[in-house]
């Protein structure tokens, strides 16, 4: 019961004094503000990096034509090594002729004039679809070097480098969420610093009058809790309202096709949750390091 | 019964000053014991040994049965409930009433809000400021704040009650009204006092055991003693 009460006078000792020190109050949760939304920044732009690489990935293939000549036996030669193959998750026959149908049904000028051929001009082709993209380039040399394949192409080089600098957009990213975690953390401590420098004489009479080190602790780090709720409450709304404001006037894309918007259900809602968690450890963390310095003799 | 018991207790700064320098004393429960000595005579560091603000170098200090030189930093609190002190400079909540000041005390132990109300009267009674209870401490004179400074310190019914110099910011009248009063905790209560002060008016008129200290040590401990003691001894230097 004592330690309920204790904890029950925490609590309203902190609402308390988050607003006897407004001013102080309002630097520390502008300054928490202020980086998540960076944060939320950073880890829509990392999701959505992710989740395109993730999309052109899908739909990346290496397009193998075999030659006119091929028999039927190299196409299944070819078929039962790409079985063994590692990096090949699945493939595709696709005849000379069905690749006719198909352009013949996609266009119907073409369906008139294709006709007057009296031989099919195209090749047999079989589509592979790898499961690690960075392994693309080496996959389609091992096929080119079958001599009855005619050629094995996918976007070469343009692929390879978009990949590449995606794959550094998010890791920097990453690094600099963390860094700005850990620079809030700091600015929060010293900022309830200076509230509790204010409030020396009331943690001297704390613990004149006999109160533990728990008892008086539990106020500043409520404080700190109550400082990461406020100061996550615009970022939260920016983000969950700005993205999907973001995702309905962009149509789900940005400037093409390729660069598709994720979801942004439940997306936002992990979001809104991360930085709430980050928000109130971050308040926490810095007023527990805060008060540690006075309760040292 | 005994409530304090000093044994060759020493204080030596970490910059090599000497403080307290083998002393040895013992009070016992009821007493009321006026410290007096110059300034820098470590008077205040003597005073502060015995509510664990300053950790004896060597020796052993026990106040009311707490090992005071063993105590662990994180259990200073058991010793300081036991214990009630008031300063020279009051060491009031501006912001709080006279009854949420006297109330801080017993709430941040966390007892029952029913429990502190009777509590709080009661000790407010006793320094006859019961018609004060809403007013702020800038709303208070000199002497009432130590009134309230009192009985935050006697809410919690120590059985120590250690004044550091609690007149040095009053008119001789004031100060002759809060000497009414503690010694009154000290009759009524039962209360042990100690009491480090510079008002020779105050030590003379009371004839209370008076302990002098200079350079450090005890010169003089005296049952029924005065200032003129305390005067004597440095005279005669």
């Amino acid at each position: 019961m004592r330690a309920l009460r204790i904890l029950n006078r925490g609590i309203r000792d902190s609402f308390k004094s988050v607003f006897r020190n407004l001013s102080l109050s309002m630097a520390s949760i502008a300054c928490t503000t202020v980086t998540l939304i960076l944060v939320a920044v950073s880890l829509v732009l990392t999701y959505n990096i992710n989740n395109i690489t993730t999309n052109l990935e899908k739909e990346l293939t290496i397009v193998v034509y075999l030659k006119k000549d091929s028999t039927n036996e190299n196409r299944v030669t070819l078929e039962n090594d790409l079985k063994t193959m590692e990096n090949v998750d699945k493939y595709v026959y696709k005849s000379k002729d069905e690749w006719m149908a198909e352009m013949k049904q996609e266009n119907p000028t073409l369906n008139v004039s294709l006709d007057y051929l009296e031989e099919n001009p195209l090749l047999d082709s079989i589509i592979v679809t790898v499961k690690n993209v960075n392994g693309l380039g080496v996959t389609a040399e091992k096929i080119r070097n079958y001599d009855f394949v005619s050629s094995a192409d996918y976007g070469e080089g343009m692929v390879e480098n978009i990949i590449g600098i995606f794959d550094v957009i998010s890791k920097g990213t990453i690094f600099i969420v963390l860094a700005l975690v850990l620079v809030t953390a700091f600015l929060i401590s010293n900022t309830i610093k200076l509230t509790i420098s204010s409030r020396k004489t009331e943690i001297e009479i704390m613990r004149l009058v006999g109160a533990s080190n728990t008892a008086i602790k539990l106020p500043f780090i409520f404080e700190g809790f109550i400082l990461g709720i406020f100061g996550s409450v615009i970022p939260i709304v920016l983000s969950i309202y700005g993205y999907v404001y973001l995702y309905e006037t962009s149509g789900g894309y940005l400037f093409t096709k390729i660069l598709t918007l994720a979801q942004p259900f439940p997306f936002v809602i992990v979001v809104a949750l991360f930085l709430l968690v980050v928000g109130c450890l971050v308040g926490m963390f810095g007023s527990w390091r805060a008060v540690r310095k006075y309760l040292k003799i | 019964m005994k409530l304090i018991k000093v044994e060759h207790a020493y204080k030596i700064y970490k910059n090599g000053t000497t403080a307290i320098a083998d002393v040895s004393v013992s009070i016992n429960k009821g007493e009321f014991v006026f410290i007096i000595g110059s300034t820098g005579s470590g008077k205040s560091t003597f005073i502060k040994m015995l509510y664990r603000e300053e950790k004896p170098t060597k020796g052993k200090v026990v106040v009311g049965g707490i090992d005071v030189s063993k105590l662990r930093n994180s259990k200073i609190y058991k010793l300081r409930r036991k214990i009630g002190v008031v300063f020279q400079d009051f060491k009031l909540l501006p912001k709080l009433t006279v009854y949420e000041n006297v109330a801080f005390a017993l709430e941040t132990l966390g007892l029952p809000t029913k429990e502190i109300r009777p509590k709080v009267i009661k000790a407010v009674e006793a320094v006859g400021l019961k018609d004060k209870l809403r007013n702020v401490p800038s709303q208070l004179s000199g002497g009432e704040q130590q009134r309230v400074a009192i009985a935050r310190a006697i809410v919690n019914e120590p059985k120590l009650l250690i004044c550091d110099e609690p007149t040095g910011n009053l008119d001789p009248d004031t100060s002759r009204e809060i000497m009414k009063i503690i010694e009154k905790i000290n009759k009524d209560l039962g209360t042990t006092i100690i009491m480090a002060t510079h008002d020779k008016e105050l030590v003379n008129k009371m004839q209370k055991r008076v302990i002098v200290i200079e350079n450090s040590v005890i010169v003089s401990d005296n049952m029924k003693g005065s200032y003129k003691v305390h005067e004597s001894i440095k005279n005669s230097k």
